[in-house]
């Protein structure tokens, strides 16, 4: 993004929503509701950058991934990958498609097939995009991607519960790398891991997005890991962005005082600073996407609401440069911050 | 006198591919009212360590090989009749378990698992016991907790199963709480609450807490003193300053490293080379020698002590360390 021109995002959400109906009676079924999992999102992703989104459990953020996958359709709103609306696309054209978007999923104990060799997982998805590889050029092309993703190409014909969970889930990023995507959806990819492993799958990924020029949407529920790979950070809940900013902006000066305590629920490992840390403990739980409370989603546990916040949804607004936020009240809880606009 | 004393703790899991040294020899103290942080990463022990003083592993393939495990200089849970240990489970040593949706019964209104061990421990009637599990209910802030109790499990979030959980625990006024990794399930808005939660009931209650978690974040703010643990032994134990800022150990300093919130991004992050051992095969000397940084022929010679004495204490594994070799203070600057 250095050549400063103002130019079309490489994905465009634009008012996205995903809603699962909820219905009741068996011989009469009825829509008695709706879920609304992702209600209203617009997001925008240039090339090579790597957008981390993330917020609670049930906030909607798997749900969004799956639905820019096109694993789910939306109920609503367009997504535009390089000005092509996927909506619009009929789902065997999609088919085709989704080598161009891959995914990298939480559990690679899960993910991958355990009946196939490394070798057979990768081949099959290099075969995706180039059907007529084989022999020597597929063997060369397979310990390549495994010499990229950190894992010795001798290994090529072991199953995957002969690896460890980290080497299983550089499996599962070699086999995400194989079609040559356009776009990389990781879904909490680091979260089933332990800390020490945990480390080495994130350097990966970041020496990959550098190198290869990926452009990725790095989902987690852990900021601490999340800041530490992305570019551009979304914070996330009930189905809504409620900000967008860059990680250091996002923990240091948070605007959106759920994103403020999200930063200040993190436990530091710093003795020290945890004694003295003043922390914003918010009350209850999250409310269920089931039945939302009216107007700001986040009002119930807000602890700056008031009576307005309660009536209408608040929009995301850039109130400092390239820093939209969705609440009301900024103004006055951060004194010296108007709306641009 | 310490409220409990653990000594050379050690269960092995015999299954039929070889033995899994679990725990390989555990020491450490806990005083009354103190907080106890044991930090590891999976498999090191840290979870089967505890299960082992309640006895609750399974056995077989389990078995405590060895070692006392003291409480109140007077009874010896690893040795006690069941009888006794039943007494003392859920009266004087609580569990809140990480997954608060396996750990209550979903058959069972709260109401009747909450009563439950006091009509066992105390001896008081239902409409006693009940009215002491309302009251509990809102000591963790549970709101008209009179019509809550009545419900189910799967009524509840998460965040509340893990409140009744503790509300559950602490009934009896217990002197020990075990909580293993109680907030890993929970969002990190919710980790926050609970966390304050079991603080402030601890100190109404003069509880000691054991927590057991792989997250250090945690450790370091709710801790006195800290284990490291690593395949199955400990390999540093020191107050929650020592261990963060003094580490005598470079395992406990590799393990804070590679948090990545502590890094700038563009930074790479550090990683400890290798994978953990496997605990089936017979250990000679460090176990952790095979990935350290600072690894040396006598690390894994029959010199190596485990964890000793390092000042006053602070006690570390790490033989360097304790032979006066290596001072990772100076290593690090």
């Amino acid at each position: 993004m250095s050549d400063g021109a103002v130019r079309s995002p490489f994905l465009a959400l634009e008012d996205v929503k995903t809603h699962f109906p909820v219905t009741q009676g068996f011989l009469f079924r009825r829509r008695t509701g709706a879920v609304k999992a992702v209600d209203g999102v617009s997001l925008a992703i240039q090339r090579g950058e790597v957008l981390g989104l993330v917020g609670e459990s049930g906030c909607g953020k798997s749900t969004l991934s799956r639905t820019i996958m096109q694993l789910l359709r939306a109920s609503g709103g367009s997504i535009r990958l390089e000005g092509r609306d996927l909506c619009a696309v009929s789902m065997k054209q999609i088919r085709r498609e989704r080598i161009n978007f891959q995914m990298i999923f939480q559990d690679p104990y899960a993910s991958l097939n355990p009946r196939m060799t490394v070798y057979d997982t990768i081949k099959e998805a290099i075969r995706t995009r180039h059907p007529h590889v084989g022999g020597r050029a597929m063997i060369r092309r397979v310990s390549s991607l495994m010499d990229k993703v950190g894992l010795a190409p001798k290994l090529m014909r072991k199953y995957p519960h002969e690896f460890s969970g980290g080497q299983r889930q550089r499996i599962a990023i070699a086999r995400a790398l194989a079609p040559e995507p356009k776009l990389i959806l990781a879904d909490e990819p680091v979260s089933a891991l332990d800390v020490s492993i945990q480390s080495q799958i994130l350097n990966l990924l970041a020496k990959l997005t550098r190198e290869l020029g990926l452009t990725m949407l790095f989902i987690s529920h852990d900021l601490g890991v999340v800041k530490y790979i992305s570019h551009r950070i979304a914070v996330m809940y009930l189905g809504r962005i409620v900000e967008i900013g860059s990680p250091r902006e996002i923990m240091e000066k948070p605007l959106h005082p759920y994103t403020q305590a999200l930063v200040s629920a993190i436990p530091f490992p710093d003795p020290r600073l945890e004694r003295t840390r003043r922390r914003m403990v918010l009350e209850g739980d999250p409310p269920s996407p089931m039945d939302p409370p009216g107007g700001c989603p986040f009002h119930p546990r807000c602890p700056f609401a008031e009576a307005a916040c309660a009536r209408e949804v608040p929009a995301l607004k850039e109130y400092l440069p390239d820093r939209p936020a969705a609440c009301i009240r900024i103004p006055e809880i951060h004194p010296g911050i108007g709306s641009r606009e | 006198m310490p409220l409990l004393e653990v000594n050379d703790l050690t269960t092995w899991f015999h299954m039929r591919d070889g033995i899994v040294r679990a725990v390989d020899g555990v020491s450490f103290t806990l005083d009354r009212g103190e907080t106890l942080g044991i930090v590891g990463e999976s498999g090191s022990g840290k979870s089967v360590s505890c299960y082992s003083l309640l006895d609750l592993i399974p056995k077989p393939p389990g078995r405590i090989e060895r070692g006392t495990a003291v409480l109140g200089g007077e009874v010896d849970l690893l040795r006690a009749p069941r009888e006794v240990l039943r007494r003392i489970r859920g009266k004087r040593i609580a569990m809140v378990f990480q997954d608060p949706m396996t750990s209550l019964n979903p058959y069972l209104r709260i109401s009747t698992q909450m009563i439950e061990p006091l009509l066992i421990h105390e001896g008081l009637g239902n409409r006693e016991a009940l009215r002491r599990a309302i009251e509990s209910l809102e000591e963790v802030g549970i709101h008209d907790a009179v019509r809550q109790i009545d419900l189910y499990p799967h009524q509840f979030s998460g965040g509340m199963r893990q409140r009744v959980m503790i509300a559950m625990a602490l009934i009896t006024h217990p002197e020990i709480l075990i909580a293993d990794e109680p907030t890993t399930a929970l969002d990190v808005t919710v980790q926050a609450q609970i966390l304050e939660l079991i603080k402030a009931r601890q100190r109404e209650l003069g509880t000691a807490v054991i927590y057991v978690t792989h997250d250090l974040g945690v450790i370091a703010g709710v801790c006195d003193r800290v284990n490291v643990m690593y395949a199955g032994t400990i390999m540093e134990s020191g107050t929650v300053d020592e261990i963060f800022y003094n580490s005598a150990h470079p395992y406990t300093q590799a393990l804070q490293q590679s948090i990545p919130s502590l890094h700038d991004k563009g930074k790479s992050l550090y990683t400890i080379p290798g994978a953990p051992p496997d605990l089936t095969e017979e250990r000679s000397g460090c176990p952790f020698a095979p990935r350290c940084a600072y690894e040396e022929a006598h690390c894994t010679g029959p010199n190596y002590r485990g964890l000793d004495a390092f000042r006053g204490r602070h006690k570390t594994a790490c033989l360097r360390v304790l032979e006066g070799e290596l001072n990772l203070k100076e290593e690090n600057r």
